[in-house]
């Protein structure tokens, strides 16, 4: 049986609808939304290397990794925040960021 | 050979949907991490399966290696009560049932429609070489360094500026903490550091 794009699109597909489930499952962790966060980029480096590998073209793979890149910057900068706002209130709620009464 | 890279598609594509459900429906947020990084495992050997042999690997270093300890790392300093944070779980579920199963719509609307004539002539603007000529991260170093050296040093400057900015915002300086001051130590000097008092007798000072 042959895996073609349509079946890495799935798994990509996939992902991604359970990465946005995730979100607003877990909104009182935000440490879970991160990983949900995480979860779609996945989703979208999948769809990334798929596409390349199935065009013949290589830069879906480099798109992947500044993707990758991003990703990273993003996680050190959410969980520094995290840390900052969990010294301060105590919790890590989402309901208890509120003082801008946004 | 077909049957066998479709067995190990199948295996790596449920492993990582199913370890993504199990992060996002998992009470224990350790438990989460752990999941997150065997879905990260198996998205690698999707990669691999697809070709992007580098890129797998790296997936493997930054994800398993950095972001995932990172991550257990907060869960294990902060002090969570899961009980009273899971407590409400299921209390947005269906909304978010209904936003994911709207999302799932689309995207299947998007991609069986037909939206995208096959017939047109693909236009690939850097051909990936035959991988019994030119490895794969090898072929990919040629393009990254080249054309896309721009947009290389501008992934390290954003690296460096969320490196500076995770050190900033955790750095915290505590009160009542003896500390080591170098200019203070290398400027004293005899004069400053003797103080002579007369004292009278019967007193003291």
């Amino acid at each position: 049986m042959e895996i073609g794009l349509g079946h890495y699109l799935t798994v990509g597909a996939v992902l991604f609808v359970i990465g946005v489930f995730g979100i607003f499952l877990n909104r009182k962790n935000i440490i879970i939304i991160l990983m949900s966060v995480e979860l779609i980029l996945l989703a979208v480096n999948v769809n990334f290397v798929a596409f390349s590998a199935f065009l013949n073209d290589l830069v879906g793979q480099v798109f992947a990794l500044f993707v990758l890149t991003v990703a990273a910057a993003e996680a050190a900068i959410g969980l520094a925040i995290l840390v900052v706002f969990f010294r301060n209130r105590g919790s890590i709620a989402v309901d208890d960021v509120n003082s801008m009464k946004g | 050979m077909l049957g066998l890279q479709a067995l190990f598609f199948y295996i790596f594509a449920f492993v990582t949907i199913g370890s993504a459900l199990m992060v996002v429906f998992l009470r224990n947020p350790v438990h989460s991490v752990l999941f997150l990084i065997l879905a990260f495992v198996s998205g690698a050997g999707l990669f691999l399966l697809a070709g992007a042999e580098f890129l797998a690997l790296i997936l493997i270093v930054v994800y398993v290696g950095a972001v995932a300890i990172l991550f257990l790392f907060v869960v294990m300093m902060l002090d969570i009560d899961i009980a009273q944070v899971r407590g409400r779980m299921l209390e947005y579920a269906p909304i978010g049932a209904l936003v994911g199963l709207v999302l799932l719509a689309e995207i299947i609307i998007a991609v069986t429609g037909n939206y995208y004539d096959p017939g047109t002539p693909l236009v690939t603007s850097q051909p990936i070489p035959p991988l019994e000529t030119v490895s794969n991260i090898q072929a990919l170093g040629s393009v990254l360094y080249t054309r896309y050296v721009f947009f290389f040093q501008v992934s390290g400057m954003i690296l460096l500026v969320a490196m500076i900015g995770a050190i900033v915002l955790t750095l915290r300086h505590r009160e009542g903490i003896k500390r080591q001051s170098v200019s203070e130590q290398v400027s004293h000097t005899g004069k400053n550091s003797i103080e002579v008092r007369k004292v009278e007798s019967g007193k003291g000072i």
